[in-house]
Formats: structure tokens, C-alpha cells, sequence
């Protein structure tokens, strides 16, 4: 699922112990994945390398960032990184001279701006808008119940069935 | 009546899928087209030196190369070659930037294709970087103010340069534009 | 005449498939068992075929025919017979062989398993297999054929690609390749429910087992790729979220979401319209899958080489997707099924929150892999979207379902209360905290890690307790033994334990990605002979370099001697290999695997007297985790599946 070194944004879930409520770990959970850390400040230059290495790819590449690949190019890529970073320049002046000479292509996650916020927004509504549907729809379930004493709405001839096919399957 | 359109839901997912057969994933457009040139200056193999500042005036075509890049660099070394012996004579420099490579393999390289015109090592790949170089060979042609007019990525063809440097002699931006600033082997 | 032969085969079975699909449907409608007899050996016979085709394609690669194009550009004399042999799924036309094959193999199994039951059912499903069979081999016939000619012949082949010469080779394809072609039998029987109305669980009950065993295999050739990832393409890291690797976790988030959705149609009659989407969206993303890597839209190291197989996928995904759409719209009144739950505390609602999480994880990977494609027809512009896209987005997804994954398994059906919620989660609540407070005391500050630790202890936690309770209350009512009660745990209820065991390996998986995500060590640096390179407790030093000759490339080793803070440990020898065919040298990574940690060494670039080398050096926490807990997640599978008599026989034995 994950690949290496986050040390850009950083996602601080939160607590995760015992639960108050229904649908409250749901709220605690849109809630974690919203609070997030700013990267982390100034931190060391090799750090700083390496979060900035991590969000270039490699032009000889497929996919690989520059901090990933074994290639010539992203060596000395790294190399003029440590020194630009060295000679004072911030990490985003180091990526935006890339992006002047490459193109935002080199950039490994899209800029949010414009119609990249789209990529950016979308799991995220997908998620709060799913979790929405999902707790009407248990709000109507838990009325029906109260309606409907709890029964099976299967046929019993049926179930007997199911039965003793799956019976079968096993032996 | 709705229900029909629940289906077609996916025609724009497949529609933007089919799209992708007209788009080539490997071709990355250079922001630097109609941007001056990034200077640089070389220590040319033959011992002497070259700025780019100097050739100001000029229609330079700046070509990244190295003689591990077999074919394409290979196919393309004679061609530059007759371009530079075609054209010296009529302000046309050709420039020659050897990348990740050894020196020995280099000039066993420029040997076999008795390169006259200057070239000279990137040993940091700074000059590379600077010009958003992500696949060798890479040929691109500046105009006589020392702007980019145009970039070609693979093994580029005496057709395609002679083009673009009769059009840029002729000092006829019309004719750089309408030959696009990007091409690529197909 | 090897090709000959496949040709014909592949053409036979072609017309042999489709008469097959069309007998079943005919003849199921005009109720006339010779015809559908007919239909069931159809299929049998297309299966024979399908293998003939096979066996040519192999018998040419073992014997080195390089009249056929495909063994002259993927195989070499010089290879041992089981490079040879795997050759057959080197590259595009074979492995589609292969993919039919598989294919037409299983379509055969349902039919032997099934031939005498679900009369209902059986034509349709077997309709959609040869229906899906033909399309595989109308791709091998046209733009895809493994047994075109050429001429003329050359001396040797050409080799597989450099990255494909690894014994890994011979096992991670096999594995994705039974995992995607075993989705296809669900698929089948899911629409032949829609298509004959027959909606009840019956078809759910069937391919419940297929579901899991093509998961299983899944999941074994995901991790197992992140493992020749990381052995063969030397960078230290086993996943970069590349267009290939998330085809293969696509299909495999739908159907986690699958397999856990169906308990709860199973147990309560619920969600019917939902888990059809989900398997059939499980199936249409194994094809988008395919689609991606064969038809060269998106860059990848992955990538078969492109050509007009991509139209021919593109037209098939069209028509699963409009097809299955349609049959799901027009079915949705007879599914549509109101469920009831008493509380919201209730394993219906985990289920619930635990599909939305998979399939929006899903939903995100999708979009970052086809957003390049989006932003170009848009746009204009190229954009990169990769790993540190999908980790910060994915990410606490991810940490979301790990989150479930504990609370779930305690939750009764229908609704629990907060009293017995709190008594099933205090232990493990507790020890997570636990975990989390050390991890922060021994000086770990990223939140993200701090969480995943937290959050591995508290599901490992109530795995434990689960289990733990479990033969306790068997001890106590039936008076077993530990082993006996454990033995007979998985009878009664192997797939809840099964599952568990499941959600351990995920446990121990994730704590493997979030250590060696965060911890890993690496430097860099041109060593002279005698010279040294130190990266955490590890020193190596470079002494000579040494080189030898492989059947298809020259390889040259570095040979290191590695200290740790006191003594001499070992040697170590990355190589490079120099194809002929290939310009850049393939890095041959020298690694030593530890439960604590990895050393990795990469040789980057060496002088030819042997005086320095560049090396890379790394340290790698705990990658290990993420293969046992892999194959935990096999085994738990495994355990999920296991027929009862099986699991009973075995716990007799245990009788003290």
C-alpha cells in the first residue's frame, strides 16, 4: 500500500480507542484523515533532499521518483538538488526551477489548483458523500426494525435448501 | 425512460480511455519552446572552450548525445555531422553535449563518425537538466537571439533539421511555428 | 508445423466456443438437453483444444523453434528449460495464451462440478464463459498471435527481457493470472442469476469458494510481486504505485470489499443488488487491468509492448460494462431488498463502512492511474501522478480499514450494546494504546507511524481474544483440550476464524510498510578498494570486483566485506549484468533478510580496473513483515476455505 518516506504531508489520525455513539467513529475518522500536519519545519538539508528528491520523478523513469531510482540521471539529479538546497534555495524554488524546465509532468503528485483539485477533492467527498448515504440508510433500517419485530424474509423451503446444497458442497 | 441512461454512465469513462490511443504516453511537451535558451558553457573535447553566450547571432542546434544510446544516436551522428559541414558557413553552429558517459567510449564514439563540430562532456548533468532533457538523444534549435524554436526527442533526421534551420536562417518565425515546436520520431 | 497446429487448434476452439455459448442459450430456452449436452461438451472440447494450442506454444519455446516470432524475440538456446518454459508468458501473445487457457480450463472444471446441478443456472454461466473464451482467442488469432512466422529463421532468440531472467518469474504471473481468470466463474454465475431472474442466494452459496480461492491467489501475486519488486529491480522498495501494480490492487480492493460484503446477504438477505455490482466490477477491473498494461496508454515499467490488442480490450470492457449495466438496472426492482439492523452498533453497519473505505480506496487508485489521461484531454498538459499522491490520500484509508478491521469481528449481527462493545474492545483498546505510547516514547514522532503501530496491536489484540475466547468457552462446554477445541474452532466456524487469522497478516503487513516507509536507511558513495560506506549499525567495504559470464549477459560483481558496530559478518556481491541487447545494465542486488531488518546493496557504477565502485547502501526495517504477513493472509485463506471434513479429521487426530 505504501511505499516509503512520507515525510512531506503528514496525516494525523485521531485517537482511536473506545467509541461514543453510533456513527461517531465514522465522524472521528472523517475527522482524522482531515487534520493534517504541515510538513514537518526545517528540518536537515538531507531531509530536505529527500522530500524534495521523493516528489520528482525521474525523467528516465516510469513512475520511479527521483529518490527511488538507481538511474545515472536522478543521481546527478540528486546531486543538483542537495547543492541548489545548500546554496540557500527553498525546497519549492528547487521544485518550481524543475517544473520550468520539465513541465509540471516532473511533479510526482499534481500541484492542487485549478482542475487538479479535482484528484485531490474527490476520494475525499466520495468518502464524506458515501458516509452520508450510509447512515440514512441505517437510520431507515434501525426504523424498519422497530417496525418489523425481527424475522427472516427468506423462505424457510428455500433456506432448507441452501442447506443442504452447501451440506453437499462440504462433504 | 431514466433507466436507459443508467447504462450510458460509463460511455464518458470509455470515451476518455478511447482517448488515450491519440495521446503518446513517452512524449513530454517542453515548457521551453520560445523561452531563451539556458546559457551553458562547455570544456569541448578537443581541449578548447565554448559559451553559449558567445554564439549569440547564430541558429545553434545544441544536440544531447551519448554513445551508449544505440541506435538512435547512432543513426543521427552522421546527419548532425552533415548538418555542421553543410551549414558552417552560414552562421550555423552545431553543439555537441555528451551525457553519462566515460570519456573513452565518447571519443571512440566521435571518432567513428569524425565529428568536426564542437562537443564537449556534461559531467553533472547540469547542461541536461537545464534544458529538461528526459531521453537521449535530444536535439534542439535556437533561433539567432538565442531563443528555443524547437525540440525533437529520438534520432533526429537531416529532413527535419535542414527544415528547421533554412527556416530560421530565413528569419521566417512564421514558417517555425507552423512546423509546431515539438516533433517526435514516430 | 508447430504453429500450424496452434493456429488450427486456436481456430477450432474459437468456433467451437461460440457454438458452445449459443447451444446453451438455445437450448436452455427450447428446454432440449441434446442441445445443451452438446453445449457442455463444447465446452470440454474448446477446453482440449485451448490445451493443444498451449502445448505447441511450449513445445516450440522447449525446443527452440525460432521460425515462430515469438520464441526467436522471447526465448534463447542458451536458456535452462524452465526459462524456456516460462518464456510462454514473457510477453503479450503468450501469456494471453496462457490467459485463455486458464480460462477454458476452469470454464471446464464448473462444468464436471456442476454439469448434474443448477440446471437454472448452468447454461448461462457456461454461455459467459465461452462468451468471455472467444474474446481471448479472437485476440490470439488476430492482433495477438503467438504463432506468427517469420522469415528468416535466426540462429538464437533474442532472450526475455533482462528483468524477466529471475526465478520469480516462474511463480508471481502464474499466481496474478489464477486470481484474475478465477474471478471470471463468480462473474459468470452473477450474471447468469441476473440474466435468469433467479436472484435468491444460491448463486452467492456456488461461487463463494471461487471468490476466495481467485482472492487467495490475488493476493499471493501482489505480495509476491512486491517481492521480486524489491529483489530484481534494485531502488529498496517493493511498491511505486506504478499503472501496472494498481491494475492488480483495483480488482483486488473490490473484491475484499466482495467477500465481506456477501456475509452479510448470506446472513440477512441484504445488499443483493451491491454485491452483484461488486463482483462484476471486481471482473470489469481485472479486463480495465489488462486493457492498461496491453494497450500502451499509460508509461509503465511493466508495460507489454502496444499494438492493436488495445482496441479489442477497449471494445470488450465496452461491452461488459454496457451489458452488465443494463441487466443490473433492469433487475434492480425484483433485487431491491430493505434491511433491517437494530442498532447502529452492528456488523451489518462495520460491513457497510468497511465496503465504502475499499471502494473508495479503489475509487482513488483509479483516479490517480487515469488522471494523467484526464488532465491531458482536458488540459492539454502532462501531469505525473504517483507515490506521494496515492500515500497521502490512500493513507488514511488505509488506517481507516485497519481501524474496522478490529471493531468489526466484535460486533454482533443486527446491533450489539455499548456495554459489550466496550468488554469486547477494553483488552485490545488498551493494548494498542499501549503500543502506541511506547512507540511514541521510544522517540517516534510521525503521527501516521505512531497510528499504524497503534492500530496493528489493537486488531492482532482482538485476533487473540477472539481466539482465545473461543477454545475457552469449547474447553468449558465440551471439555477439549487447547488443540482439539482450537481444531474444532475451525470447523464449526472456519471461515470467521479463517478470516481472523486473515486480518492478522494484514496486522503484521501494515506494521511492514509503515517500518520500512519511515525507517529506512540509505547512503550513497564512490568507494576506493579498502575504502568503507557505513549506513545505521552496518559498515561494508569494497575489495575487488570480480566477473563472469551468464548464458545471455556478462556480469560484474562488487565483492564487499560488511561489518556490524564489532566484527566482520560477512560478504556481500551486488552485480550489474550487461545484456547484448539492452544498453543499461540490470542491477543484481545483494541483500540480507533479517526479521529486524534488511541490508541491501546495490553496485551502482564501477571502474573497469576495479579500482572504486559506486555503491548504495540501505537499511531496510522490518520488509520482512510484509512477506509473512502475506503469506498469513494465504494461510488464513487457506484456513477459511479448508473443506470441513478435513479440518475434522484433522482435529480427531489432535484427541489427547
Amino acid at each position: 500500500m505504501n511505499v516509503r518516506r512520507r515525510r512531506g504531508g503528514v496525516v494525523r489520525p485521531g485517537a482511536t480507542g473506545v467509541c461514543r455513539g453510533g456513527g461517531i467513529y465514522l465522524a472521528l475518522l472523517v475527522l482524522s484523515i482531515m487534520v493534517v500536519v504541515l510538513p514537518l519545519g526545517a528540518s536537515s538539508l538531507e531531509e530536505q533532499v529527500r522530500q524534495v528528491t521523493a516528489e520528482l520523478r525521474c525523467p528516465v523513469c516510469q513512475g520511479l521518483s527521483v529518490a527511488d531510482s538507481p538511474s545515472r540521471m536522478a543521481n546527478q539529479m540528486r546531486d543538483l538538488i542537495r547543492e541548489r538546497l545548500q546554496a540557500g534555495e527553498s525546497p519549492e524554488a528547487v521544485k518550481a526551477y524543475f517544473v520550468e524546465r520539465y513541465g509540471e509532468w516532473i511533479l510526482l503528485a499534481p500541484k492542487r489548483e485549478g482542475f487538479n483539485l479535482l484528484v485531490w477533492v474527490l476520494p475525499f467527498l466520495g468518502l464524506g458523500g458515501g458516509a452520508v448515504v450510509l447512515v440514512v440508510v441505517l437510520r431507515r433500517w434501525r426504523k424498519r426494525a422497530e417496525a418489523v419485530p425481527a424475522s427472516v424474509d427468506v423462505d424457510p423451503a428455500y433456506l432448507d435448501r441452501v442447506r443442504r446444497e452447501m451440506a453437499q458442497d462440504q462433504s | 425512460m431514466k433507466k436507459v441512461l443508467i447504462p450510458l454512465s460509463v460511455l464518458p469513462i470509455l470515451f476518455l480511455l478511447a482517448y488515450g490511443f491519440w495521446t503518446d504516453p513517452s512524449f513530454v511537451p517542453s515548457p521551453l519552446i520560445e523561452k531563451p535558451a539556458p546559457p551553458f558553457a562547455l570544456t569541448l573535447f578537443d581541449g578548447g572552450d565554448l559559451s553559449l553566450d558567445g554564439l549569440r547571432g547564430k541558429v545553434v542546434v545544441v544536440n544531447f548525445w551519448a554513445s551508449w544510446c544505440f541506435p538512435a544516436c547512432y543513426d543521427e551522428a552522421p546527419v548532425l555531422e552533415g548538418a555542421w559541414r553543410a551549414y558552417k558557413d552560414r552562421d550555423v553552429v552545431v553543439v555537441g553535449v555528451n551525457v553519462q558517459d566515460t570519456e573513452k567510449a565518447a571519443r571512440e564514439f566521435m571518432d567513428r563518425f569524425q565529428f568536426t563540430f564542437p562537443n564537449g562532456p556534461d559531467p553533472q548533468g547540469k547542461i541536461s537538466i537545464d534544458y529538461g532533457v528526459y531521453g537521449i538523444p535530444e536535439t534542439f534549435v535556437l533561433d539567432k537571439e538565442g531563443r528555443i524554436a524547437f525540440k525533437h526527442v529520438g534520432a533526429v533526421t537531416a529532413n527535419v533539421l535542414t527544415t528547421q534551420i533554412e527556416g530560421l536562417l530565413r528569419r521566417a518565425p512564421q514558417v517555425e511555428e507552423s512546423t509546431g515546436g515539438h516533433e517526435r520520431e514516430a | 508445423m508447430t504453429a500450424q497446429l496452434g493456429n488450427i487448434a486456436l481456430w477450432i476452439a474459437l468456433v467451437i466456443a461460440v457454438y458452445g455459448a449459443a447451444a446453451a442459450v438455445i437450448g436452455h430456452r427450447r428446454q432440449g438437453s441434446a442441445l445443451l449436452e452438446s453445449a457442455y461438451g463444447a465446452v470440454l472440447v474448446h477446453c482440449a483444444l485451448v490445451t493443444v494450442a498451449l502445448l505447441s506454444l511450449e513445445y516450440a519455446l522447449i525446443t527452440s523453434d525460432f521460425s515462430i516470432r515469438y520464441v526467436a524475440f522471447n526465448s534463447s538456446r542458451n536458456y535452462p528449460v524452465w526459462y524456456k518454459i516460462a518464456g510462454l508468458w514473457g510477453a503479450l501473445e503468450g501469456s494471453l495464451l496462457l490467459w485463455a487457457w486458464m480460462q477454458a480450463t476452469l470454464a471446464a472444471q464448473v462444468i464436471i462440478m456442476y454439469r448434474r446441478k443448477h440446471r437454472d443456472f448452468l447454461p448461462y454461466v457456461s454461455a459467459v464463459l465461452m462468451g468471455i473464451s472467444a474474446f481471448f482467442l479472437l485476440v490470439l488469432l488476430i492482433p495477438a498471435n503467438p504463432f506468427e512466422q517469420h522469415f528468416p529463421v535466426p540462429a538464437d532468440g533474442q532472450g526475455l527481457n533482462p528483468l524477466l531472467e529471475d526465478t520469480s518469474m516462474l511463480v508471481h504471473p502464474l499466481l496474478l493470472y489464477s486470481g484474475y481468470v478465477g474471478f471470471t466463474v463468480p462473474y459468470a454465475f452473477a450474471m447468469a442469476a441476473l440474466i435468469t431472474g433467479s436472484l435468491r442466494e444460491e448463486w452467492l452459496y456456488i461461487t463463494r469458494r471461487w471468490a476466495i480461492t481467485a482472492w487467495m491467489f490475488l493476493t499471493a501475486g501482489i505480495v509476491y510481486g512486491g517481492w521480486w519488486s524489491y529483489h530484481v529491480l534494485g531502488w529498496g522498495g517493493y511498491w511505486a504505485w506504478d499503472p501496472v501494480e494498481n491494475a492488480s490492487f483495483m480488482p483486488w480492493l473490490v473484491a475484499t470489499a466482495y467477500i465481506h460484503s456477501v456475509m452479510t446477504q448470506e446472513k440477512r438477505g441484504m445488499l443483493k443488488i451491491w454485491n452483484l455490482t461488486l463482483i462484476s466490477l471486481t471482473f470489469a477491473l481485472v479486463i480495465f487491468g489488462t486493457f492498461l498494461t496491453r494497450s500502451g496508454i499509460l508509461n509503465s515499467v511493466h508495460a507489454f509492448t502496444q499494438g492493436a490488442v488495445g482496441y479489442f480490450f477497449l471494445a470488450f470492457l465496452a461491452v461488459i460494462l454496457l451489458s452488465t449495466v443494463t441487466l443490473l438496472t433492469l433487475r434492480a426492482d425484483q433485487l431491491k431488498t430493505e434491511g433491517t439492523v437494530d442498532s447502529f452498533l452492528s456488523r451489518e453497519s462495520a460491513f457497510l463502512f468497511n465496503n465504502l473505505l475499499l471502494v473508495i480506496f479503489c475509487f482513488t487508485v483509479f483516479l490517480g492511474t487515469i488522471f494523467p489521461l484526464l488532465a491531458e484531454a482536458v488540459r492539454g498538459v502532462k501531469v505525473s501522478v504517483g507515490a506521494p499522491y496515492f500515500n497521502y490520500v490512500a493513507g488514511p484509508i488505509a488506517l481507516g480499514l485497519l481501524f474496522l478491521m478490529g471493531v468489526g469481528p466484535v460486533i454482533p449481527w443486527r446491533g450489539g450494546s455499548w456495554g459489550s462493545l466496550r468488554r469486547n474492545l477494553l483488552g485490545p483498546g488498551i493494548a494498542g494504546l499501549v503500543a502506541g505510547l511506547l512507540a511514541f516514547t521510544l522517540g517516534i514522532r510521525e503521527s501516521w507511524i505512531v497510528t499504524t503501530y497503534a492500530l496493528a496491536v489493537f486488531v492482532s489484540a482482538v485476533v487473540v481474544q477472539e481466539y482465545y475466547r473461543g477454545i475457552r468457552a469449547r474447553r468449558k462446554s465440551a471439555g477439549e483440550g487447547p488443540i482439539r477445541a482450537l481444531g474444532q474452532l475451525f470447523v464449526r466456524n472456519r471461515r470467521r476464524y479463517g478470516g481472523l487469522v486473515v486480518h492478522l497478516g494484514v496486522a503484521l503487513l501494515a506494521v511492514g510498510i509503515a517500518s520500512s516507509s519511515a525507517f529506512q536507511i540509505e547512503q550513497e558513495g564512490m568507494l576506493k578498494k579498502g575504502e568503507m560506506l557505513e549506513a545505521g549499525m552496518y559498515r561494508v567495504r569494497f575489495d575487488r570486483l570480480t566477473s563472469s559470464e551468464g548464458p545471455t549477459h556478462v556480469k560484474v560483481q562488487g565483492v564487499f566485506t560488511v561489518f556490524n558496530e564489532r566484527h566482520e559478518v560477512g560478504e556481500m556481491r551486488p552485480g550489474l549484468r550487461f545484456y547484448q541487447r539492452s544498453q543499461d545494465p540490470i542491477a543484481e542486488v545483494d541483500y540480507w533478510i533479517g526479521f529486524k531488518e534488511d541490508l541491501y546493496l546495490i553496485l551502482g557504477s564501477f571502474d573497469r580496473q576495479g579500482d572504486w565502485a559506486v555503491i548504495k547502501l540501505m537499511v531496510n526495517p522490518m520488509v520482512s513483515w510484509i512477506w509473512i504477513g502475506g503469506a498469513i493472509m494465504v494461510l488464513g485463506t487457506v484456513i477459511a476455505m479448508l473443506p470441513t471434513r478435513f479440518l475434522s479429521a484433522a482435529s480427531a487426530r489432535e484427541k489427547p
